[in-house]
């Protein structure tokens, strides 16, 4: 039953690691992804002459494509590393804590009725 | 415009249909229980996951009407694609694994874990409705428009069509069809919008230096068309459209039903990694295939009518791009692609919309829990076919009015209902029911009527000479009253069952990081 491994799990000093571990790249990301969105919003708004300015003085292309083109391949990217490092790093760590869970769970007293599912 | 019949068109278009009645009969075969019905079974790997994620987001309005944008405004098209992607990473990083892991069917599985299934399930229910309807609208009114040009079909029928041909998607092959239909659409999509592209770049001998450069030749703003444009005129607005578009992505029902079709959170994080690959790049195809509109559409007279406008509107550049690269052939390809993407887009969500009546209205709010699997999905079929009469009839309804404002709705109730009870019920512990329904309530209701008195609604459908409230996105001050009367609520809410909703945070937070006791996928 599901309940004894919550309770296992809340007491693995690994466990509390982990998930520290695991928000703190979740959230650096999230916010790294805001500021570099929310820079291009208000450079929209305050400055937008800039975005308008060509690269080279006689180049049609303008500073805006680089800078666009480059946070949909960011946005591509940080998804990339984030799926990375939680499938292949925190996932492993992760699934130690759980089966050290089943491992008690299964080795408790069977008279306890756990029997479901 | 006359209608006349494009042949090569309309016979993709039944090699379409066809192909997807064909998967349908066998999802059919295979759909038998709750689960296979809602989840397809649970058993979608990530990366086709990835595609029909994709596939939901690229509608035919966002192919259509993004290259339409930068047609029209060039580097405005990019900036509004820009805000359409950006909400991927953040449903990566907050809310992908802990929604695999706590959710069944719906996203209201996960917004009423620990607090009052009835109320909570009731409001997301109505947030789910009212987003999948205006959405519907949207792309029916679209769908009827684009093939009476494409087919010379009366609007009327096209219509019916579509609304018949998503109701047996749904009803008889379940997730399972409506995911392979998706997956068959944006594969198509994607290559036809790379053929587009590549024929464009190819008659600018692949310089897209030499593109751009023709571009603010022919076009009537000149270099203006390089930089931002309009499209945003105050901080106030861009920020407002900024988060809607961030935010509102993550509380899409039908973007969000999509986790529970994956085995567990590995392949949950992995879909949104391809589908923020696949979206990316195709946002970056529509702005070649805009500028290309530009060069070779803009300047051919066969495209224009009499007073100098595209023959059916501005979002027919892309159609006629590929008219224009690729002759008839080419358009009918498009064609059929665009239709197509329509035909998937309104099953996924007629799907989304079917599960909030049947497992969250009938199975969870009338009978508590208690129907049977085989009603709840009889139920959820006979709610597939009431909203495809609904959406038949509000798609002719709505023919000849302005339809714009409906997506950003869409966009702002998500943003401002769905997004904070799902975010806070998974990452605040205090958050209660009756926070909860506060801040719901308040988001749903203050966005639909900022955005009534604002100047889209009330100046430009209502024709008032001014609006009430002066802001066309409404999701920085609908979002922020939602946000602040559901802490406040939650924060003042000292009953019993506010302290028993608090005490089982702490097990759905061990849920959520670990998948112990999640839902595991059907064997087949």
């Amino acid at each position: 039953m599901s309940k004894h491994h919550y309770d296992h799990v809340r007491g693995n000093e690994k466990f509390h690691e982990l998930v520290a571990l695991k928000s703190k790249l979740s959230w650096s990301l999230a916010a790294l992804m805001m500021i570099v969105y929310y820079s291009f919003i208000l450079v929209i708004a305050f400055f937008p002459e800039w975005l308008g300015t060509p690269l080279s003085a006689n180049s049609t292309m303008t500073w805006g494509l680089p800078v666009g083109i480059g946070i949909i391949l960011f946005t591509f990217f940080i998804t990339g590393i984030y799926v990375h490092r939680a499938n292949n790093i925190y996932d492993g760590l992760m699934q130690k804590v759980i089966d050290a869970s089943h491992d008690h769970v299964n080795n408790m007293p069977s008279d306890e009725g756990e029997s479901s599912s | 415009m006359s209608e006349s019949v494009n042949v090569t068109a309309i016979s993709m278009f039944f090699v379409f249909v066809a192909a997807t009645l064909g998967i349908t009969y066998w999802a059919a075969r295979r759909t038998k229980t709750a689960k296979d019905y809602y989840a397809a079974g649970g058993g979608i790997t990530g990366f086709q996951n990835g595609l029909a994620i994709a596939g939901d987001y690229m509608s035919a309005a966002s192919f259509l009407g993004i290259s339409a944008l930068v047609f029209t405004s060039g580097y405005d098209g990019l900036i509004y694609s820009i805000g359409f992607l950006v909400g991927w990473p953040v449903i990566l990083f907050l809310l992908a694994e802990r929604l695999r892991n706590l959710g069944k069917y719906t996203f209201s599985d996960v917004a009423s874990y620990r607090l009052q299934q009835k109320p909570i399930r009731l409001m997301a229910a109505c947030g789910s409705l009212a987003v999948v309807l205006l959405y519907l609208i949207a792309q029916m009114v679209g769908a009827g428009k684009l093939i009476q040009v494409l087919f010379g079909l009366p609007y009327e029928y096209a219509v019916v069509m579509v609304g018949v041909l998503m109701v047996i998607y749904v009803s008889a092959g379940g997730m399972l069809a409506t995911t392979w239909v998706q997956i068959i659409k944006a594969c198509l999509l994607l290559g036809g919008a790379t053929l587009l592209a590549i024929l464009v770049l190819y008659h600018q001998n692949f310089s897209i230096a030499a593109l751009f450069a023709e571009a603010v030749d022919v076009h009537k703003k000149g270099p203006a068309i390089m930089g931002p444009g309009t499209l945003v005129s105050d901080p106030v607005s861009a920020i407002s459209l900024g988060l809607a578009l961030m935010f509102g992505t993550a509380g899409l029902p039908h973007i969000l039903m999509r986790f529970f079709t994956v085995p567990d959170a590995k392949e949950a994080r992995r879909s949104v990694f391809y589908a923020t690959g696949f979206i990316g790049y195709f946002y970056i195809l529509t702005f070649v295939i805009g500028f290309g509109a530009i060069v070779f559409v803009s300047t051919n007279s066969e495209f224009k009518d009499a007073a100098g406008a595209l023959i059916g509107g501005n979002n027919m550049a892309a159609i006629h791009l590929s008219k224009a690269m690729g002759g008839d052939l080419f358009l009918g390809f498009i064609s059929a692609v665009a239709f197509a993407t329509i035909l998937a887009v309104v099953s996924g969500l007629t799907l989304a919309g079917a599960a909030a009546v049947s497992h969250d209205l009938y199975a969870h709010c009338i009978k508590r829990g208690q129907a049977t699997e085989r009603n709840e999905i009889i139920v959820s079929r006979l709610a597939t076919v009431g909203l495809g009469i609904a959406a038949i009839f509000l798609g002719i309804l709505f023919e000849k009015q302005n339809i714009a404002f409906m997506v950003g709705l869409a966009f702002a109730i998500a943003a401002s209902a769905n997004f904070p009870i799902l975010f806070f019920s998974m990452f605040w512990e205090k958050l209660t029911t009756r926070g909860a329904l506060v801040g719901g309530w308040v988001g749903l209701i203050s966005a639909v009527t900022m955005v009534i008195l604002g100047p889209i609604v009330w100046v430009d459908v209502l024709g008032n000479a001014e609006a009430i409230f002066p802001y066309k996105y409404p999701a920085l001050f609908s979002m922020s009253a939602g946000i602040v009367c559901l802490v406040v609520f939650s924060l003042i809410d000292k009953s019993d069952s506010a302290l028993a909703e608090r005490d089982a945070f702490s097990d759905q937070f061990v849920r959520s990081m670990t998948g112990i006791g999640a839902e595991k996928s059907a064997e087949h």
